[in-house]
C-alpha cells in the first residue's frame, strides 16, 4: 500500500492539449479525496484489528501512524497545489463519455426549430411565389417600414438600388448592391420578420417577397416566379464581393512594431472636432448638432521636442518662420525622388507630365500656368479651392482617394514620416 | 467627487476654484472653519434607512447620471437599438449589469427558466434538449470577459461625431461569467457525424423574435466559449439574455446570442443576414470583408473625457481609462498628452487578464495648459492599437465596424474636454 502511494505522480497543471488539462484535473480533484476516503477506511480496520488482537496491536499501530502521515502528506500536497493554483482551478472537467443529461429531442421538434437556409439553399421548402404576389404581400407586410418600393422608410433598411455605391463612404448596401447569397433574404425574411409578426409568414409568401425584392432591385423582371426549383440558380449581384479576414496579412504584422516615444511627429493640429456636442445633463444626454464651423478648431500648441542629431522628429516649418531640421529636409529630399519623374520644384522649375510645385502651399489649385490639368483639378480651381497642409496630405496619402479622376498615377506616402518631411521639403521652395 | 448637495455647493463656492466644468475643488482652500465638520449634520444626529428598505439595493440617488445612454438618431426604433455603458463615469474594469450597454434587434424578452430550452442537433450523434436545470448539473466555470459590439466607435470612422466617451466607446461591457463550456455540451451530444471537425461549425440562434444566429467555427466552439447562465455573481439580466446567453470570448459582441436556444453543428457557415449584411466590413474599392470577428486591442481615456470634465486646479491629477484585447492580455498601455508627440507608460490597475478589460492610470501634475490625451495600448501578441490614419490607409473610410483606432481628446486650460481628431 504504501509503496504504491508513494508511487502517484503529482501532475501539473498547464499541459498543452486541452483534452490532457481536463483529465490532469479530474486526476487532481479525485486524487486527494479518494485517497483520504480509503486510507481512513484502513485506519478503521486496523484500529479494530488491534482491539480483536493484542498481539497484532502493535504492528497496526505501526501501520497506523504510517498511514497517518501519508495522510498528512496528500493535505499537505492539497494545500500546497491549491495556494499556487495549479491544476484545482484551471478548466471544469469534461466526461469523455458524458454526464446523461438531457433529452433526446424528437423529430418534429427539430422540424419546428431547425427551419435555418443554408447559402446552397439547403434547408429550403418547397414552395414558390411571384413578383405580382409578393408586391402585394410587400404592400400588406412590409411596406409601412421598408416603403412600397423597398426604398426604406425614416432609418429603416433601403432593400433596394446602391448599386455602384459600395466604393463609397456612405455605401448603401442593399439586398440588390451587397448581399451576397440568395438563401440570407429568404431565411431572414422567413425567420425574423415582419417585425413584431415574425414566424407568421408561409413559405409561398416568403417566396413571393424574396421575388418582389429582386424585382425592386431591377434583378428579375416582372413575370418572375421564386421556388425552391429555381433558388440556387439565382446569383446575387455581390456574390464574389467578399473577402475571408485579412487583417493578419494585411495589418498585424505593420502594426506590431515596437512603438514611438518621443518625437514621433513633428507637430500636431486639430483637424476636426466632433459634430454632436451631447450634454450630459442630470437626467440623460441630449445631442445637438455642433455650430463650430470646420476652420473654428481649437488651435494647440504643441511641437516635437527640437531633436538632436540623430534626429527621430523635427520641429515641423508650421510657423511662418520656420527653423526648418536639415535632417527633416534631407529626407524630403529622398522622398521626392519618388516624385521626381513627373514634377519639378525649385529654382527654373518647369511643368513636366505633372506641374512645377514651387510656392505650392497656399497656392490654389490646378492653378499653375500652362499646365493641363485633370477634370477634377479644374472644378477645384473653379470652387476656389486651396492646397493647404491638410489638402496636401490627404492628397499625398491617398492621390486616388482624395481626388477622384486625378491623372497623377501615384498610390500614395503610405508613411506618416514620409509626409512630413515631404511637406517640409515642398514648403522650402516657397515662392 | 464633490458632493452635488446645494448647502455644500453654496458654502464652498467662496474660497474655492470654480472651473468651467461647473464642479468645485475640495475644502482645502477655505479661509474658515467648515461647517460640515464644526456643525452636527442631519446624517450624524437623525437614523437612517433599515434594512429591507430596498430588497434589491439601487446605486443612492446621487449616482443617477450613470446610466445606459441611447442615441435616438442612430436607429430607427429602440426596440432594434442599442445604447451605451457609461464607461466615463466607472472605474475598476467590472461593468455593473445595471448600466451596462444593451443591443436587441426585435427587444428584450422575458423568458422563464422553466420555459427554456437548448437543443443541440445536426452533425451530432444525438440531438439533445436541455432544460435550464439540466445545464446547472454540467461542471462549470468563472471567467472574466468583455463583450464589446463589432460597431463601438464606428460612428468615428469619418471624422470625430459624438462628445463623450459613453458615445465613442461605450459599447462594452465587462463581468464575470458563469457557465458551462460549449465543448462540455457538444460532447454530450457527440461529434462523431462532424468526423475529423476540419471545417465544421457551429451555428447559434436565440429564442427571440429576430432569431439572431451565428455561424462560429468548430475550433473556437471548442476553446472557450461559455454558455452562460450568471454573471458578476447573479442571475443575468433580461436585456443580456435571461435565463442564458452564450460568451464568446474576444470576438464580436453579436456573436453573443442571448436567449439561447439552439446550438446545431453544420459543414457550412450559414450566411445569415448579421455574418453577411451586417458586421462586415466594406473596403475603399468596394469589396468587404467577412469573418472579422476578433476584436484588435484598442483603448480610450474615460477620465477626463468630455462628460467628465477636469474639475479641479492644476497640481495632481489622475488620467485613467480601459485597454482590451481580443487576442488575449493586455501587456502595455501608453498615454500621451500632446496628440501623439511624445508617450508615456501608463500603470495598469493589475496585470491584465485575458480578453477582459484592463484598467490603466497616468498619475502625475496637470499644469493647467491645453493637453491633447491620447491612449495606445499593446496586447501580447505584439499587436499595437492603430491611429485613425493608419486604419483609414488600411481599410478606407466606408467601414462601420472594427474602428479600434487612437481616441484623441482636448482638454482645454478651463477643464473643458472635447472629442477631436488631430493631424
Amino acid at each position: 500500500m504504501s509503496k504504491s502511494l508513494s508511487q502517484i505522480v503529482l501532475p501539473v497543471a498547464g499541459g498543452t492539449a486541452l483534452a490532457l488539462s481536463v483529465a490532469l484535473v479530474v486526476a487532481n480533484l479525485d486524487y486527494g479525496q479518494n485517497k483520504i476516503s480509503s486510507l481512513e477506511g484502513r485506519l478503521e480496520q486496523a484500529s479494530v484489528r488491534a482491539d480483536d488482537a493484542a498481539g497484532k496491536a502493535r504492528e497496526e499501530a505501526a501501520v497506523t501512524a504510517e498511514l497517518e502521515a501519508k495522510i498528512a502528506e496528500i493535505q499537505a500536497d492539497a494545500r500546497v497545489r491549491a495556494a499556487s493554483n495549479s491544476g484545482l482551478t484551471e478548466y471544469a472537467p469534461n466526461k469523455e463519455s458524458g454526464y446523461g443529461l438531457g433529452r433526446k429531442a424528437r423529430t418534429e421538434e427539430i422540424a419546428a426549430w431547425d427551419i435555418d437556409v443554408l447559402p446552397d439553399g439547403r434547408g429550403l421548402p418547397q414552395g414558390r411565389g411571384d413578383v405580382f404576389t409578393g408586391e402585394e404581400v410587400f404592400a400588406e407586410k412590409c411596406a409601412s417600414c421598408h416603403g412600397d418600393f423597398a426604398e426604406g422608410v425614416d432609418n429603416w433598411p433601403v432593400l433596394a438600388g446602391g448599386f455602384d455605391t459600395l466604393a463609397d463612404k456612405d455605401p448603401v448596401k442593399t439586398v440588390g448592391s451587397y448581399w451576397p447569397h440568395l438563401s440570407t433574404v429568404w431565411d431572414y425574411v422567413h425567420r425574423s420578420m415582419p417585425f413584431g409578426e415574425a414566424q407568421t409568414l408561409t413559405p409561398d409568401e416568403t417566396y413571393a417577397i424574396v421575388a418582389y425584392i429582386l424585382y425592386s432591385n431591377d434583378l428579375v423582371d416582372d413575370e418572375f416566379e421564386l421556388s425552391h426549383e429555381n433558388f440556387s440558380d439565382f446569383e446575387m449581384y455581390n456574390k464574389v464581393g467578399f473577402l475571408i479576414d485579412d487583417r493578419p496579412e494585411r495589418e498585424y504584422a505593420k502594426w506590431s512594431n515596437d512603438p514611438c516615444m518621443e518625437n514621433c511627429k513633428p507637430s500636431v493640429e486639430i483637424t476636426m472636432r466632433a459634430t454632436f456636442l451631447d450634454v450630459t445633463p442630470e437626467n440623460g444626454g441630449e445631442s445637438v448638432m455642433n455650430d463650430a464651423k470646420a476652420d473654428d478648431t481649437p488651435t494647440f500648441v504643441a511641437k516635437a521636442a527640437t531633436p538632436d542629431a540623430t534626429g527621430g522628429g523635427a520641429e515641423a516649418a508650421a510657423t511662418k518662420s520656420p527653423a526648418v531640421d536639415p535632417a527633416l529636409l534631407a529626407s524630403g529630399e529622398k522622398v521626392f525622388k519618388k516624385c521626381k519623374a513627373c514634377h519639378a520644384v525649385g529654382e527654373g522649375a518647369k511643368n513636366k507630365s505633372g506641374p512645377q510645385l514651387n510656392g505650392l502651399i497656399g497656392r490654389p489649385m490646378g492653378a499653375v500656368e500652362g499646365f493641363k490639368y485633370s477634370r477634377v483639378f479644374v472644378a477645384a480651381h473653379g470652387e476656389g479651392r486651396i492646397w493647404d497642409e491638410t489638402a496636401l496630405t490627404e492628397f499625398l496619402a491617398k492621390p486616388k482617394s482624395y481626388m477622384k479622376g486625378t491623372k497623377m498615377s501615384f498610390s500614395g506616402l503610405k508613411k506618416e514620416e514620409d509626409l512630413a518631411a515631404i511637406k517640409a521639403y515642398l514648403k522650402s521652395f516657397g515662392e | 467627487m464633490d458632493s452635488k448637495m446645494k448647502t455644500s455647493r453654496r458654502t464652498f463656492l467662496k474660497g474655492s476654484v470654480a472651473l468651467a466644468g461647473g464642479s468645485v475643488a475640495g475644502a482645502a482652500a477655505a479661509n474658515e472653519a467648515d461647517p460640515l465638520i464644526t456643525e452636527v449634520q442631519d446624517w450624524a444626529s437623525t437614523t437612517g434607512a433599515g434594512v429591507d428598505e430596498t430588497p434589491y439595493g439601487m446605486p443612492i440617488s446621487f449616482e443617477k447620471d450613470v446610466v445606459r445612454r441611447n442615441v435616438e438618431w442612430l436607429t430607427a426604433s429602440p426596440i432594434s437599438s442599442i445604447n451605451f455603458t457609461p464607461i466615463h463615469a466607472l472605474d475598476g474594469t467590472i461593468t455593473p449589469q445595471g448600466c451596462a450597454f444593451e443591443r436587441h434587434h426585435s427587444g428584450a424578452i422575458e423568458l422563464r427558466k422553466e420555459d427554456f430550452r437548448l437543443m443541440v442537433n445536426g452533425l451530432v450523434d444525438t440531438p439533445l434538449v436541455f432544460s435550464y436545470q439540466d445545464l446547472e448539473r454540467f461542471p462549470r466555470e468563472n471567467h472574466v470577459y468583455f463583450c464589446e459590439c463589432a460597431a463601438n466607435t464606428g460612428m468615428e470612422w469619418a471624422g470625430a461625431q459624438l462628445n463623450g466617451a459613453q458615445f465613442t466607446h461605450g459599447m462594452i461591457h465587462n463581468m464575470e461569467y458563469t457557465g458551462v463550456p460549449l465543448r462540455t455540451l457538444l460532447n454530450e451530444a457527440g461529434l462523431s457525424p462532424a468526423g475529423d471537425l476540419t471545417d465544421k461549425w457551429v451555428y447559434v440562434e436565440g429564442a427571440d423574435a429576430s432569431s439572431n444566429g451565428r455561424s462560429i467555427p468548430m475550433e473556437k466552439a471548442l476553446d472557450d466559449v461559455l454558455v452562460a447562465f450568471k454573471a458578476n455573481g447573479e442571475a443575468l439580466r433580461m436585456e443580456h439574455g435571461y435565463p442564458v446567453r452564450l460568451v464568446v470570448p474576444g470576438w464580436e459582441g453579436n456573436m453573443w446570442v442571448k436567449w439561447l436556444r439552439r446550438i446545431e453543428v453544420t459543414d457550412a457557415a450559414v450566411g445569415s443576414r448579421e455574418e453577411t449584411s451586417k458586421y462586415t466590413d466594406v473596403y475603399e474599392d468596394g469589396t468587404a470583408r467577412k469573418w472579422t470577428w476578433v476584436m484588435d486591442a484598442k483603448s480610450v481615456i474615460t477620465s477626463p473625457s468630455p462628460q467628465m470634465p477636469v474639475s479641479h486646479a492644476p497640481g495632481p491629477m489622475v488620467i485613467s481609462g480601459l485597454a482590451w484585447s481580443g487576442h488575449g492580455k493586455i501587456t502595455r498601455v501608453d498615454v500621451s498628452r500632446d496628440g501623439g508627440i511624445t508617450w508615456q507608460k501608463a500603470r495598469l490597475g493589475k496585470q491584465g487578464d485575458s480578453k477582459a478589460l484592463t484598467r490603466f492610470y497616468l498619475d502625475g501634475d496637470w499644469d493647467g495648459s491645453a493637453m491633447l490625451l491620447q491612449s495606445r495600448a499593446m496586447d501580447e501578441t505584439g499587436y499595437v492599437q492603430p491611429t485613425k490614419q493608419q486604419l483609414r490607409e488600411s481599410r478606407g473610410e466606408n467601414s462601420v465596424y472594427h474602428n479600434n483606432c487612437i481616441q484623441t481628446w482636448y482638454v482645454d486650460e478651463n477643464g473643458v474636454v472635447e472629442n477631436v481628431e488631430v493631424s
